[in-house]
């Protein structure tokens, strides 16, 4: 079975984000980068499955500028066996899906395991649109994922509990951090790594509708400023009980 | 320019979600029809056809249309899509899986979590864990998903008449197992009024106990920091945050939580928020209304005597 995970290079989840000088984009300028912790997720489980004997090849395939190259390598470093990147500066969430798509007609997989959201747009867009593109059937926010003589069983978290569905691959997964504890990489990881094969192609070959989403501003919310502090609790319960009132 | 909003149901009641979407499916346009699909739609279809401004309501009912899986619900949300310019939804975790799925079969652009509706085009929406906010703009017919704590519900009206639809549309791929629903006999995350959270500080799932008797005590929710979730201590459906759920209550009062930006995407819309910690330096304290700097292992049952004396 060939698995295909997508992955993308995100701002590190503890940067504190700040909008650069154009006051239309988050200032990437030295700042560190890093593999979408969803993705990161979707990467171990690709890797374990492969590990059970359920999966024979895992491509990771990130769209955007060549320093992406470094987190292709991570996932490597991990256990994928080869690597696609589909170079562009910068790309939305659902021209990704589109791009995806036409590697997937060329790649055949028989599953797509994602992450839920990238942690910068958190838009959740790119799987289940690839999944409507593909024609395939989907499980969004996966926590346990099982794959059995070519079915998929994943349960899928919901607001207050989750929901179990089952279906024949070929299928889009994505999965939900709790899935499992991405492994750390290891030094021979490393290494191994560096002699994987790493496709880079220009976006350019896959030609896609332009994205109708624009962005016309961006801005910081409302800060919250900061309160009293104190170390009384009776003081404290007398602030709650005057919240709880109003 | 009308809307066909997406009703969330469990089968037997419309989420409140539901009239939360009615409101800012009207802020885009005066005429709003609600689709409601599930295998028995009868009281389901007349209780959303008593949302205000609710102009009509599709039934479409078939055994497969239960459970909200995702392949039947974007097909048949793209049998009927044609004359609407916005398919709308709130963004519960059924419909970020089916609105994503019906972009890429109608060929239409998504925008997921819209937090405020500036026009029918433009829209705000959260970003990096909302620590920034974005404006876009996309002028053709479109999908969206809207942040349900950003809209009031809808209030009521007389009925409205509701109209049976084909849909033609067959079972899917996806077989439906089983499902396992949560029931604590306390107030919904989504729509509590108090919501008492836990976070790693807590220590274990006994001391979660303290946690949910203030919230007990307060008639609150009970949250929880993603770490105390994968600690084991409470389980997922209690989870605030970034990859968990957006709470806005009237009082938010985080209990051992750090204030991580990936928790603190979840309580951005609290009136007030409240923290009990015992690191003075904690980020928590810098978004914090009021706090206790204290251990909670004490501070807790403290609490807990004030506001009994309090009555």
């Amino acid at each position: 079975m060939k698995i295909l995970v997508p992955v993308k290079r995100v701002i590190d989840a503890n940067v504190r984000v700040r909008i650069d000088a154009s006051g239309m984009s988050v200032a990437t300028e030295g700042m560190k980068m890093s593999l979408n912790p969803f993705d990161e997720t979707a990467v171990e489980e690709a890797v374990r499955l492969k590990e059970a004997g359920k999966a024979g090849e895992i491509v990771a395939v990130s769209i955007g500028p060549s320093e992406a190259q470094e987190i292709l390598r991570t996932a490597m470093a991990m256990g994928a066996d080869r690597a696609i990147l589909i170079e562009t500066p910068s790309v939305d969430p659902a021209t990704a899906a589109k791009i995806l798509y036409r590697v997937c007609l060329e790649e055949m997989p028989d599953m797509v395991v994602a992450g839920r959201q990238a942690i910068d747009d958190d838009a959740g867009l790119t799987g289940p649109m690839l999944a409507g593109l593909l024609g395939w059937p989907q499980a969004v926010g996966v926590s346990r994922l099982g794959i059995d003589g070519g079915q998929a069983t994943a349960v899928c978290e919901v607001e207050r509990g989750a929901y179990t569905v089952r279906f024949a691959l070929p299928g889009v997964v994505t999965v939900d951090l709790r899935l499992n504890t991405p492994r750390y990489v290891t030094l021979p990881g490393i290494l191994k790594a560096k002699k994987k094969p790493l496709a880079v192609r220009p976006a350019a070959d896959f030609s896609v509708a332009a994205c109708v989403v624009e962005r016309i501003a961006l801005r910081e919310p409302p800060m919250r400023q900061p309160g009293s502090c104190t170390d009384d609790v009776a003081v404290f319960a007398a602030q709650l009980a005057k919240a709880l009132e109003a | 320019m009308s809307v066909l909003v997406w009703a969330e149901h469990d089968g037997l009641r419309l989420d409140p979600a539901t009239a939360r979407a009615v409101t800012a499916a009207r802020k885009i346009d005066p005429s709003v029809h609600v689709l409601v699909a599930g295998a028995a739609c009868g009281p389901l279809a007349v209780a959303a056809s008593a949302l205000a401004g609710v102009e009509m309501v599709l039934s479409a009912e078939a055994p497969h249309y239960a459970h909200a899986l995702a392949e039947p619900a974007a097909a048949l949300l793209a049998a009927l899509a044609g004359p609407y310019a916005v398919v709308l939804a709130p963004a519960t975790a059924h419909a970020k899986a089916i609105l994503p799925r019906l972009a890429a079969l109608i060929d239409r652009p998504y925008l997921s979590e819209v937090s405020a509706v500036v026009d029918a085009d433009t829209f705000e929406r959260p970003i990096y864990a909302g620590s920034l906010i974005e404006t876009v703009r996309c002028v053709v017919p479109k999908v969206v998903t809207v942040r349900t704590v950003s809209f009031a519900p809808a209030l009521a009206q007389d009925p409205v008449p509701v109209t049976v639809v084909a849909g033609g549309v067959g079972p899917g791929p996806s077989q439906f197992v089983t499902e396992t629903a949560v029931e604590t006999g306390r107030p919904d995350l989504g729509s509590a009024r108090v919501v008492v959270s836990g976070g790693r500080g807590v220590g274990s799932a006994e001391g979660f106990k303290s946690v949910e008797a203030l919230a007990d005590m307060l008639q609150a929710a009970v949250g929880a920091s993603r770490a105390a979730v994968d600690l084991g201590f409470v389980p997922n459906d209690s989870q605030v945050g970034q990859s968990g759920r957006t709470v806005a209550p009237d009082l938010y009062l985080a209990v051992g939580i750090s204030g991580a930006i990936q928790h603190v995407a979840g309580i951005r819309d609290a009136k007030i928020v409240a923290a009990i910690n015992k690191d003075p330096e904690a980020p928590i304290f810098r978004m914090a209304d009021f706090g206790l700097v204290a251990d909670l292992f004490s501070a807790v049952p403290a609490l807990q005597a004030e506001l009994k004396k309090r009555g």
